[in-house]
């Protein structure tokens, strides 16, 4: 039997929504809650976008180009941008924990350095893309 | 109970290591994605001209015989849906102290998983 049950532990489930709001997360804190809804947002789109996404763009030239006219709608660009910003938080927060995985930075300057770090990439990188997307060049 | 071991003083850990294998999973599935958004990353930049032909090129080219572009995409979409089961499970066992509504939600997950494997693989494998 486990005995890591023995002593109950306390538990605050009351907590409301502008608490949570007011509570200041650190850097890494704020790296990995939006590691995890970018995770679930990317995990609901798979079937309903991306890979209806990927079916269009290629099946034929024809559903290449439709997809391309239906893309250029504002609001589909919003979309992408969104999964395109979730996609490289994703990628970059999870290469932070490769990182952690293997003892690499795990003191809490060099953590804190970090989170940083994926937050200038990912942003920058969905900036570039999206300035991509809305047809800057 | 295959094996049991104290970690410290207190805790003792028992049980078939399925976390253990979670654990591995999660990190190896990873590490195949990344590889494989270089693999189109670069591929993308190095195509001359990026158009439907060389796009469609990426998921459809061959090394003699051997469909390897459509290799390597199936495999890594299999590990976006395995990734994504460990992930979204730890979502619900994290959130949702319902056991029943628990199941509920992770069968709703393999199911959303599965088919969305199905769909890619007809749409990959028809090209």
């Amino acid at each position: 039997m486990s005995d890591s049950a023995s002593k109950p532990r306390p538990q605050y489930r009351n907590l409301s929504i502008p608490q949570i709001l007011r509570y200041h997360l650190p850097l890494a804190g704020k790296s990995s809650i939006l590691h995890r809804i970018s995770g679930a947002l990317l995990f609901l789109s798979l079937p309903l976008i991306i890979v209806p996404l990927f079916a269009a763009s290629v099946t034929s030239p024809e559903t290449y180009a439709s997809m391309r006219e239906w893309a250029s709608n504002p609001i589909c660009k919003l979309v992408f941008l969104v999964l395109i910003w979730g996609y490289l938080h994703h990628f970059c927060a999870g290469i932070r924990y490769l990182l952690l995985d293997l003892h690499i930075g795990m003191d809490k300057v060099t953590a804190q350095k970090s989170a940083g770090i994926v937050f200038g990439v990912s942003l920058a990188l969905t900036v570039v893309f999206g300035l991509k997307l809305f047809g800057a060049w | 109970m295959t094996t049991q071991q104290r970690l410290g003083t207190k805790r003792l850990v028992v049980g078939a290591h399925y976390g253990t294998l979670d654990f591995i999973v999660q990190r190896c599935t990873a590490v195949i994605m990344a590889v494989y958004t270089l693999i189109l990353f670069f591929g993308f930049l190095f195509s001359s001209e990026m158009n439907f032909e060389a796009w469609q090129h990426l998921f459809t080219f061959h090394l003699g015989a051997l469909p390897v572009g459509q290799l390597l995409a199936t495999l890594a979409f299999l590990s976006v849906a395995w990734h994504a089961w460990v992930g979204v499970r730890d979502i619900w066992m994290d959130y949702v102290t319902s056991a029943g509504l628990r199941l509920f939600l992770q069968v709703m997950t393999l199911l959303w998983l599965v088919g969305s494997i199905v769909y890619f693989a007809k749409v990959l494998w028809s090209l």
